[in-house]
């Protein structure tokens, strides 16, 4: 199995409503209260798993403001596991999820040098490395209902933007999505291997800006204005 | 990269240490009669010992979780900076058995207590080079991803050595014989070059861009918001942005403080002139440590707002 997410960037708003359950669900589960110091004062600082960037592509009157929400990919060739000196960065075999053993992590900040993709922060209050866990505390478990054994930041957004799924079985919706929308690694020149696939924008046809071009143009527009009042 | 305190003291004193105990053994060995007092190795191993430990521990100052530092040795296969606490620790029953067949048997060493210090020498070397490579093999920062990383610390770390092994010698023994002057001035000589040659390799722009970051690589990329508007952990720990005018003239400074100078102060025969050098070169190093860290700029800044690194 290779589990991992898929993320449309044509429909994702960037409302942070992933990062906002991520952040409530990690209140507890498999690595504990996500810190953070200073929440409501001047300089906040914590530790989020899922962090929603945005970035404007192209210039006007083509440009498009695309949410990018990335939060840990699981690469197949994960060098945060290689370089971890303790041993607390590993990838499971039986399904490809990358975690943290917060009984094993010293704080070396390794892992996060090596993640090209900023997956890992360091907790304040707890002196571990936490990153996504692919919600692993909720797709086994056996006492929720079958339909919500996802991750939580996919059951939460509202455009569903995120499916969550087995890459190796190429029927599974995310295998079909990254063949049909031609789903793309980030940074893959870097060799990592990531397994989060995000979905480019679609090509949609620009829409014209009417400009007035002529005096007749403005008076007719005018008149026009007036016989519909 | 924010450059921590802890890891530049570590970094300049333990490379200066693993430098002047691998040079005083090889010198030892060798023959060199300036070399053959049993004070002037005792002096010279126990300073590499006290600069390399003070290094070690200087170092674990940044872990943010100590009490599991003990299982940073478990992972030699795979992580450098396991391998690098292995032979570190490896390190010290060979240099400590050195000493005792100093101390026994003066500097006509024999036997068991000769392999141990060509041991402690190649293991001193061997640990320089895994802790360079905790660095070198990093695929994010593209300004260390490189074997002029590993080039540049075991020679710099032979520099400062040969330095602090001309002021152990000149202290002790009064003068020093030309052909080890010669030595260390080829030392300064050979670190200036391979630390140029660095910074003009590091000047040239490549890599990855924001555009192969995000994916968009048929159009002009720009952040428009990086999604909190309070600082990170990557904010704090990869957001580090020097002027560039302060770079140049750091690297200016570095140049004088490191090389120049003590190059013309090992031509004096002065003995505080030439513990001056050491000295210099150090806190020199320590300079050149702080721009190696401040100079790297990881790939995650291309989420944050550059366009490349």
């Amino acid at each position: 199995m290779k589990l991992g997410l898929v993320i449309d960037l044509d429909t994702c708003v960037g409302c942070h409503g992933c990062a906002t359950a991520c952040k409530q669900w990690n209140t507890s589960g498999t690595i504990g209260p996500l810190s953070d110091k200073d929440p409501y004062g001047k300089d906040p600082n914590g530790s989020w798993l899922n962090r929603i960037r945005t970035y404007e592509v192209d210039d006007a009157p083509n440009s498009k403001t695309v949410h990018m929400p990335m939060s840990c990919m699981h690469c197949e060739e994960a060098a945060c596991v290689t370089v971890c000196p303790t041993g607390a960065s590993y990838k499971r075999a039986e399904d490809g999820i990358v975690l943290v053993d917060q009984d094993k992590c010293m704080g070396c900040n390794l892992c996060s040098w090596a993640c090209p993709y900023g997956a890992r922060e360091l907790d304040p209050n707890e002196g571990t490395m936490k990153k996504c866990t692919l919600c692993v505390d909720r797709i086994y478990d056996e006492k929720l209902p079958e339909d919500e054994r996802k991750p939580a930041c996919v059951l939460t957004c509202p455009t569903k933007s995120r499916v969550f799924g087995d890459f190796d079985d190429p029927d599974s919706e995310v295998s079909q999505l990254v063949r049909e929308r031609a789903g793309k690694q980030l940074m893959p020149e870097l060799g990592y291997n990531p397994v989060n696939t995000y979905l480019p924008p679609r090509n949609k046809p620009i829409v014209e800006v009417q400009e007035v071009t002529s005096l007749p143009e403005s008076l007719k527009q005018w008149v026009n204005k007036l016989i519909a009042r | 990269m924010h450059p921590a305190f802890s890891v530049l003291v570590f970094t300049v004193m333990s490379g200066a240490g693993y430098g002047l105990v691998t040079l005083l053994i090889i010198a030892h060995l060798s023959g060199f009669t300036s070399l053959q007092s049993t004070n002037v190795l005792l002096s010279g191993t126990i300073l590499a010992v006290v600069l390399i430990t003070g290094g070690l521990l200087s170092s674990t100052l940044h872990l943010a979780n100590p009490k599991n530092a003990w299982r940073s040795f478990s992972r030699f296969k795979t992580s450098w900076l396991s391998r690098e606490a292995v032979f570190a620790v490896l390190f010290y029953p060979f240099i400590l058995l050195y000493l005792i067949g100093i101390w026994s048997q003066g500097s006509d060493i024999s036997g068991v207590f000769l392999f141990c210090g060509v041991l402690a020498a190649i293991l001193a070397m061997v640990t320089l080079f895994c802790t360079s490579m905790i660095y070198a093999s990093l695929k994010t920062i593209r300004q260390w991803h490189s074997s002029l990383t590993p080039v540049n610390y075991l020679i710099l770390g032979l520099m400062s050595g040969s330095l602090l092994l001309m002021s152990v010698l000149s202290i002790s023994a009064g003068k020093i014989p030309q052909e080890l002057r010669n030595i260390t001035l080829a030392m300064l000589a050979l670190g200036a070059l391979v630390k140029i040659i660095y910074l003009f390799w590091i000047g040239k722009p490549t890599g990855s861009t924001i555009n192969t970051a995000t994916g968009f690589t048929q159009a002009s990329v720009r952040l428009f918001d990086q999604g909190h508007t309070a600082n990170s952990f990557l904010n704090d720990e990869f957001g580090y942005t020097v002027a560039a005018n302060k770079l140049l003239c750091l690297r200016a400074l570095m140049l004088v403080i490191a090389f120049i100078i003590p190059f013309l102060l090992m031509l004096m025969a002065d003995k505080w002139l030439i513990t001056l050098a050491a000295l210099l070169a150090v806190a020199g190093l320590l300079i050149e440590r702080w721009l190696f860290f401040a100079e790297a700029r990881h790939v995650v800044r291309l989420y944050h707002g550059d366009q490349r690194t």
